[in-house]
Order: C-alpha cells, then sequence, then structure tokens
C-alpha cells in the first residue's frame, strides 16, 4: 500500500472540472486508488468515481490524502500528487468563472 | 434504464461538439457523471427490488440532489441543477420525449430553475430571456447566459409571474415588469437601443486617449495577473500597467518561484510596455489569497491578518528573491515597484532599504540591475486617512476592492453583506477625495487599480473626487473610456 497527499490550493476546491481530471487520471491507473479528504485515517472514497469525488465536497486548502495498492500504485500517487500541485491545469480565468 | 443513461450521454456528447472549451468542461463533467456506475448503482439495485425505471431513477437522483443542496459551499449547492439536469434528461429519454426546445421570438422562460443543457439546447438567438424564481449568480446556467448575452434575472421567490403576456426584462439592472404599460414599454425599447448602440459605442473607445466631455486628459491603465494576457492586448490602447499582480508566479508548479522565474515574467511584461509605465505589485497573499507553505494557516480573520507587505516582511527570504528579481529587470522598461497593505511608514521604510540592499548586492555581484520608484497601496484605511504620513512613497494607488470592505466593514465574497460591500458608499469618495487631497500636498500622484475604476457608473464619482488616473481590467477599457468621455468636470451636475 502507497500512501501521499497534497494540499489543494483551487480557487474553489474540488470543483466539477478538476474533478473530471483527477478521476479520469486514475482511471488511467490498474491500481486501486483511494482519496480521503478528513485526514490519513479515511473515510476513503474511490478515487475513479467522480460521484463520490464530487460528494466529498472538498473546499480550497483541503489536504488530499491518496492511498493506492497494485503495480503501479507507485506512479498513480506520483501523477495524481502533481496534477493537484499543477493547480489542475486551471488557469485563473477558469476560477473567475467556476 | 442503460439505454436511456446511454441515450443521455450521447445527446450531451452531441452537444459538446458545438460549444466552446468553457461550456463544454460543464457537459464533460455531466458526461463523467452519468458514466459512472455509482450513481446508476442505487438506481438499478431498486429496479432489481421491483421499482419502477422512472421512479428508481428520480428516487436515486433526488437523493444526490438534496445532498448537493445541504453542502455548505454556494458552489456546491449550485451543482444541484446539474444534477437535477441529468435526472430530467435520463427521464426524458426513459419516456422517449424529445427535448427540442424552441422559443417564439423574444420569449421569456419563467420558472424556478433552469439546467444547463436545457439552457444550451434553447435557441437563443432570437431574443429570449430567462426569469427564476431561484437561481444564483454563480451557477453555471448563470455564467453560461452572461457568456452568451442572454438577459436573466434570478431570485425572484415567490413574485406573481404570468403564464402568458407581455414582461420587460431588464438582465443589466435585474429588474423583470409584468404587464407593463405604454410609459414603461416605452421607456423600456429606449433603454434597450441605447444599451445596443451604447456596446458598440464603447468599443469604438477602446483605441483612442481617454479624455472627460471637457478636454481633462485621464490615465487608463490595464491591470495584468498573467503575462499571457497581454498576446492579445495592444499596448497602444493604454497608457501601461498600473497593477501587475505578482501572485501569478506563486501558483505554478513546483512552488515559490526563483530570481530567475520572476526575472523573465518582469521583463517580458516591461518590454510589452516599451517605455510605458509598468506598476509591479510585491507578493500580495493572503487574505483570500492562500499560497500554500507560505501564508499563515488557521487565522481567524484573514483579512485582518499577515498578508501583503506584512507576510513579505515575515519572510524576508522570500522577500528578498523578489526585490532582486525586480531590480534586475528594472532596466527593460518603466518599472514601478508598488508595495501592498502599508499601514505605517515604518514598514515603507523597511521595504525600501530591503530594495537598496538588494541593489547593493547586485552591484557587488556585477549584475544588471535598476533603480525603480517604490509607491505603495492604499487599501488600509489608516493610510488614506493619513497619506502625509507616507511621503516617502514615490506614488499611491488606491485598491478599491479592499478599501471598500475595510471602510464598510462588510466582505464582498459574503452574499449576505455583499450589498453594504458599496466601493460608491459617500464615505468611500469622501475618503478618496481627502487621500488626493493629501497626496497632493506632499506632491504625489494617486490611480486608482481596484474593480470601481472599470465601473461606468463609479467612474464620474472618482473624476470628481479629483483621481486623473485608473487601472481596469483589459475587457474594461473601452467601457471605461466611454464613461470618461461622458463625464463633464466642468459641469458639477452633468
Amino acid at each position: 500500500m502507497e500512501q501521499a497527499s497534497v494540499f489543494m490550493t483551487h480557487e474553489i476546491g474540488l470543483h466539477a472540472r478538476p474533478s473530471v481530471k483527477l478521476t479520469k487520471l486514475a482511471k488511467t491507473f490498474t491500481a486501486q486508488i483511494e482519496l480521503a479528504i478528513a485526514g490519513a485515517e479515511g473515510p476513503w472514497i474511490d478515487a475513479k468515481s467522480i460521484v463520490k469525488v464530487m460528494a466529498a465536497k472538498a473546499p480550497k486548502d483541503t489536504t488530499l490524502f491518496f492511498r493506492a495498492e497494485g503495480a503501479d500504485a507507485a506512479a498513480a500517487l506520483a501523477a495524481l500528487t502533481a496534477l493537484v500541485e499543477r493547480d489542475f491545469d486551471e488557469g485563473k480565468a477558469d476560477a473567475a468563472n467556476a | 434504464m442503460r439505454g436511456a443513461i446511454t441515450a443521455a450521454t450521447q445527446d450531451l456528447a452531441g452537444l459538446m461538439d458545438q460549444l466552446d472549451e468553457e461550456t463544454a468542461g460543464i457537459i464533460e463533467f455531466q458526461i463523467a457523471m452519468l458514466e459512472d456506475d455509482a450513481l446508476v448503482e442505487p438506481a438499478l439495485f431498486s429496479i432489481r427490488e421491483g421499482i419502477a425505471a422512472e421512479a428508481a431513477w428520480q428516487a436515486a437522483l433526488d437523493a444526490q440532489v438534496a445532498d448537493y443542496e445541504a453542502a455548505e459551499d454556494e458552489y456546491f449547492q449550485a451543482r444541484a441543477s446539474d444534477l437535477k439536469d441529468l435526472r430530467d434528461r435520463v427521464l426524458r429519454n426513459l419516456r422517449g420525449a424529445s427535448c427540442v426546445q424552441a422559443l417564439p421570438d423574444g420569449a421569456v422562460l419563467a420558472g424556478h430553475e433552469i439546467t444547463p443543457s436545457r439552457f444550451l439546447e434553447t435557441d437563443w438567438s432570437r431574443g429570449g430571456g430567462l426569469a427564476l424564481r431561484q437561481g444564483s449568480p454563480s451557477s453555471h446556467v448563470a455564467m453560461l447566459a452572461r457568456a452568451r448575452g442572454v438577459p436573466m434575472v434570478v431570485g425572484l421567490g415567490d413574485a406573481d409571474l404570468p403564464e402568458t403576456g407581455e414582461v420587460l426584462l431588464d438582465g443589466d439592472d435585474g429588474i423583470l415588469i409584468v404587464d407593463p404599460d405604454d410609459q414603461e414599454r416605452n421607456a423600456f425599447t429606449r433603454r434597450q437601443q441605447a444599451a445596443s448602440s451604447n456596446r458598440q459605442l464603447e468599443e469604438s473607445y477602446r483605441g483612442k486617449p481617454a479624455v472627460t466631455g471637457d478636454g481633462t486628459a485621464i490615465a487608463v491603465m490595464i491591470n495584468v495577473a498573467d503575462p499571457d494576457e497581454l498576446d492579445d492586448l495592444d499596448p497602444a490602447d493604454c497608457d501601461g500597467i498600473g497593477l501587475v499582480r505578482s501572485e501569478f508566479l506563486f501558483h505554478g508548479p513546483g512552488g515559490l518561484p526563483d530570481e530567475e522565474q520572476q526575472y523573465l515574467a518582469y521583463s517580458r511584461i516591461l518590454r510589452w510596455a516599451g517605455d510605458k509605465p509598468v506598476v509591479i505589485r510585491t507578493l500580495d497573499a493572503g487574505g483570500d489569497k492562500p499560497i500554500a507553505g507560505l501564508t499563515a494557516d488557521n487565522e481567524s480573520n484573514p483579512f485582518l491578518g499577515l498578508r501583503g507587505l506584512r507576510l513579505s516582511l515575515a519572510r524576508l527570504e522570500v522577500f528578498r528573491v523578489q526585490l532582486r528579481a525586480l531590480a534586475r529587470s528594472a532596466p527593460e522598461g518603466n518599472l514601478k515597484i508598488m508595495l501592498p497593505m502599508v499601514t505605517r511608514p515604518e514598514e515603507l521604510t523597511k521595504a525600501k532599504r530591503l530594495y537598496e540592499e538588494a541593489l547593493v548586492a547586485l552591484r557587488a555581484e556585477g549584475v544588471a540591475c535598476g533603480e525603480a520608484p517604490l509607491g505603495m497601496m492604499v487599501e488600509v484605511p489608516a493610510a488614506a486617512i493619513a497619506p502625509e504620513l507616507f511621503a516617502e512613497a514615490a506614488f499611491f494607488s488606491i485598491g478599491s476592492n479592499d478599501l471598500t470592505q475595510y471602510v464598510t466593514a462588510a466582505g464582498r465574497d459574503i452574499a449576505a453583506v455583499a450589498d453594504l460591500n458599496d466601493s460608491a458608499h459617500p464615505a468611500m469618495l469622501k475618503l478618496i477625495r481627502s487621500l488626493i487631497e493629501g497626496a497632493a500636498a506632499i506632491e504625489r500622484d494617486v490611480s486608482l487599480c481596484g474593480d470601481a475604476g472599470g465601473e461606468p457608473s463609479e467612474i464620474p464619482g472618482l473624476l470628481r473626487c479629483g483621481l486623473r488616473s485608473l487601472s481596469v481590467a483589459p475587457l474594461a477599457l473601452g467601457r471605461a473610456k466611454a464613461a470618461i468621455a461622458e463625464t463633464d468636470l466642468a459641469n458639477a451636475h452633468a
């Protein structure tokens, strides 16, 4: 089991477009990947499910915890934390309109 | 059930092809939700239990909608309408109904709420509008309506809305007139024509120098948050850059920007502007602009906390890098450095000393660098009330957004008090007038770089306070210059 955490500063939080990007990226890995926003003790949700990720309603300035199990678990965590660190590749125009 | 969901997904995918990137993002989100088994599973479970597909889907999605409506955050609340949209789209497919919406010329749709995909399926080209009992200005639909220029009013509540009849809808002022009389109708038509010719007129001002009706020249500069914005802009349209928000550099990947990154970014902006002034504001983090690893966590009131220059002076290792990068970029153009949130003159003295130290160090290293005037933002009331204390500043620029919220004690991000956050409050104008007089006494220029400067309704009042320089969003250039041209400073009542 691999674990990682990353601080999310996106203007709105884990909103529609970032959630789409996060789950789409998660689905490119075969590992089972889970996400928690309350802390490293969970509750854990499926990071490949947009319905569950959105339902977590993570506001901005939340630390996102990831854990993954499977052959490509380490690569998955690296890619997901990088996406959050890049602010989901969203420019400020997106934040202003979202 | 699966068939109806697939059909709904295909409908949405079909819509996506015709849309701009922004709107497509909303639909992409809806498709991703539909494709997620977690959304469908509860309905399928009910169907296996013997519940009819329509009822099963309705109940499953109603639960999701209720969950979003209960959210604390306004953004997540607004997502409830996306879920309703998905619910209704699949229901229509389950019932085999067509979902094409044809509106008669100039029809105003009235109702509780409208879903984003219903909005997109509607042909608004013949001048339709929207009147909603619920809705929110931050919903996806409101965003789409703004982008497409569809007039819309929200939050009508229990107001009496007829099913048929004549209404006049003014999206600019958020007014709906039901069953208008001749006088109202004529006034509305005049307003409508005026608004349309006004928009054309405003754009015609974009490339011209800004001059008031009585011939007073006003400097109109632009606010820039990201150097990429400059690619589509012509430096000839503005009198310089009145505000560069250097925060843009601090949100990139890889943490805080190093000296070289900052130097390159500042130089690029300075070269774009040629010999026109470029006012670069040092990092204004904190308040509503947190930066991971830099701003303080868990402040009980971040707007009154360690933000702007206060933070820079507390984190010298970060501030020194920025000052070195600024000093190195100075030879590339007409640089002015602006310090945010200055509250006491001592802060200015400290910043000035740090800048001089950076220059000395760079010269000792043999690195090319240059001096630039150091000015300050005026957004803290203490500075606005007593500008004479800050003679060490080379210039002043009013940050009207923050100054307004500190003067009115009302945050504009708090919907319940947003109407109190009024940058045209007589107290604000009185304060700005007195600031300009105080600055003139010590021979300092005053500009304004908040949102008020780009608001046509506020520009005449600001100019009458003695303001002769504004910095506005690039999009507001034409509109601001047009409002300036309409202002006659020789006639106090014009």
